[in-house]
């Protein structure tokens, strides 16, 4: 791989930086590999790269329909935090907040980290008491947390409206001072260049139309380029693993939903953290263009069509300017809808399946870019050993047979 | 935004209706009779397909009755809607 550095830049800029390698190749899929990754999204590419760097298994190639970085990758509002109620939970999304804090220097791209903290808003005396709940718990867990009065908030985002004149005032927040965003696509981008430099074959334009079994095991996969087998196969496909559950033959408790998500005109810096309300439901933050990030809830139907009903933007747009009156002559430059496969306790399915040698690792809903790396690393470890590590345990599909759902559900400081 | 034509008050806005999820999911009739792997199926397992869905949906703020609708999550197309208890009006399979 072709280092990114101060000193590679000063070289190539002595030829008009015109001989900079591709990030990654553009790999034709083989016959046949020893694990194939079905999904080249941010969880995808990150599996592979955590299975070539922990397991030493590079026989692997990463299947994408379209191209990296134009699905749910690029699609999100680039929020990272680890703020969860549940035991779970926390020690998930703060495996992956810890690969977050190295990632850059790891995979040698930048993927412009920026711990600037996340607010998350109480409105009622019950909201700030689940805060305080949320807050010891996280600490209990070693994850850093605060409970801000209103003036705290009030020190951190001076323009927000703390009037006690509107429908639910602003009493207080959690406050994560190690959450904060990252660039979206250059987390795919960057992850795709780590993986395809170890030996990982990333496969554009390759849809997966069938999964191939043999005596209840799967031996490979249809595609669009022609079949390849594999020992295992990890699907990590948001917003249609469902569709893949049904070629694989079982059903999975997860509904697709557009998820919409809009950016403002760019502005002089305004806003230097993520600010998230559940009950007035629309969180914001801005981008180091300028432009302010705003999304909230997912639409209340099942769609694939990624786009949603302009009623749901009204309506965090409303919640916006409730919040911020400041920006109400702001204009929009862009508005998208993503999928997310939402589950009924809002925590993913990571682990096996009912086909021997196929892997699962979906259900992210509405929060699955924090836990790129997390997740990625996690599902590595269950690919590569066939069973789930144990930050993965709890959240096994056979959850929903035992009962032992990990009830994220408004518990978790998020909108959902 | 979807025009969704209620059986009662006839084509009205989305805003005016609550979703209800999949459709025709019959409760068990001895849910006690039920292995956990059927009671899961029955309580989370979900079609989800890309493509035509039949759903429920409530006229909230207009007749307050629930009925189906049978719509495509693709195109967001809907073929028809119809009364509870009803059959689902036959669609051309390709269309």
């Amino acid at each position: 791989m072709q280092r990114y550095s101060a000193l590679n830049i000063a070289r190539h800029a002595a030829s008009g930086h015109r001989h900079w390698e591709p990030a990654w190749r553009q790999a034709a899929p083989r016959r046949r590999y020893r694990v194939l990754i079905v999904g080249g999204g941010g969880h995808g590419l990150a599996t592979a790269y955590y299975l070539a760097k922990e397991h030493g298994i590079t026989d692997v190639a990463v299947l994408e329909k379209g191209w990296i970085g134009g699905g749910n990758t690029a699609r999100n509002t680039t929020i990272v935090r680890s703020n969860y109620l549940w035991s779970a939970s926390a020690a998930l999304y703060e495996k992956s907040m810890k690969l977050w804090e190295g990632l850059s220097a790891d995979i040698n791209f930048n993927v412009m980290f920026s711990q600037r903290g996340v607010l998350n808003l109480g409105h009622t005396l019950q909201d700030m008491r689940d805060i305080r709940r949320r807050v010891n718990a996280n600490r209990l867990n070693g994850i850093d947390g605060e409970v801000l009065d209103q003036a705290g908030v009030k020190a951190r985002v001076p323009f927000i409206n703390t009037s006690s004149d509107i429908r639910f005032p602003v009493l207080g927040a959690s406050w994560q001072p190690r959450a904060g965003i990252a660039r979206h696509d250059a987390v795919a981008w960057g992850f795709a260049r780590a993986a395809d430099s170890l030996g990982v074959d990333v496969v554009e334009n390759c849809e997966v139309t069938g999964i191939r079994r043999e005596n209840g095991a799967v031996v490979g996969v249809d595609t669009s380029r022609g079949p390849i087998d594999a020992d295992r196969v990890g699907v990590v496909v948001a917003g249609h693993a469902g569709v893949l559950a049904d070629m694989a033959g079982f059903r999975l408790p997860i509904e697709s939903h557009p998820l919409q998500a809009l950016v403002s005109e760019p502005i002089k810096p305004i806003l230097d953290t993520v600010v998230m309300s559940n009950a007035i439901h629309v969180y914001v933050s801005q981008s180091d263009k300028g432009e302010l990030v705003i999304g909230a809830g997912i639409d209340a139907y099942n769609g694939y069509g990624q786009r949603g009903s302009f009623q749901t933007i009204e309506h965090f747009l409303a919640a916006l300017v409730e919040l911020y009156p400041i920006f109400s002559r702001m204009r929009l430059l862009r508005h998208w809808g993503g999928i997310v496969d939402t589950c009924p306790d809002a925590s993913p399915i990571i682990g096996k399946t009912p086909v021997g040698g196929l892997f699962f690792n979906c259900g992210w809903g509405t929060g699955g870019f924090k836990a790129t790396p997390g997740s990625g690393w996690v599902f590595a470890h269950t690919l590569a050993t066939g069973e789930p590590h144990p930050i993965n345990a709890p959240f096994g599909l056979d959850r929903f047979e035992t009962g032992a759902l990990v009830d994220e559900h408004g518990a978790a400081a998020v909108a959902h | 935004m979807l025009l969704i034509p209620c059986p009662w008050c006839g084509p009205r806005d989305e805003s005016e209706f609550s979703y209800g999820g999949e459709a025709h999911i019959a409760r068990p009739r001895e849910p006690d009779a039920l292995s956990d792997a059927e009671w899961a199926d029955y309580q989370f397992m979900r079609t989800n397909p890309c493509g035509w869905h039949r759903e429920q949906w409530l006229h909230t703020h207009g007749c307050r009755r629930w009925f189906n609708v049978e719509r495509n999550t693709a195109t967001h197309a809907i073929h028809a809607a119809y009364r509870i208890g009803e059959a689902p009006p036959l669609r051309e399979p390709a269309s």
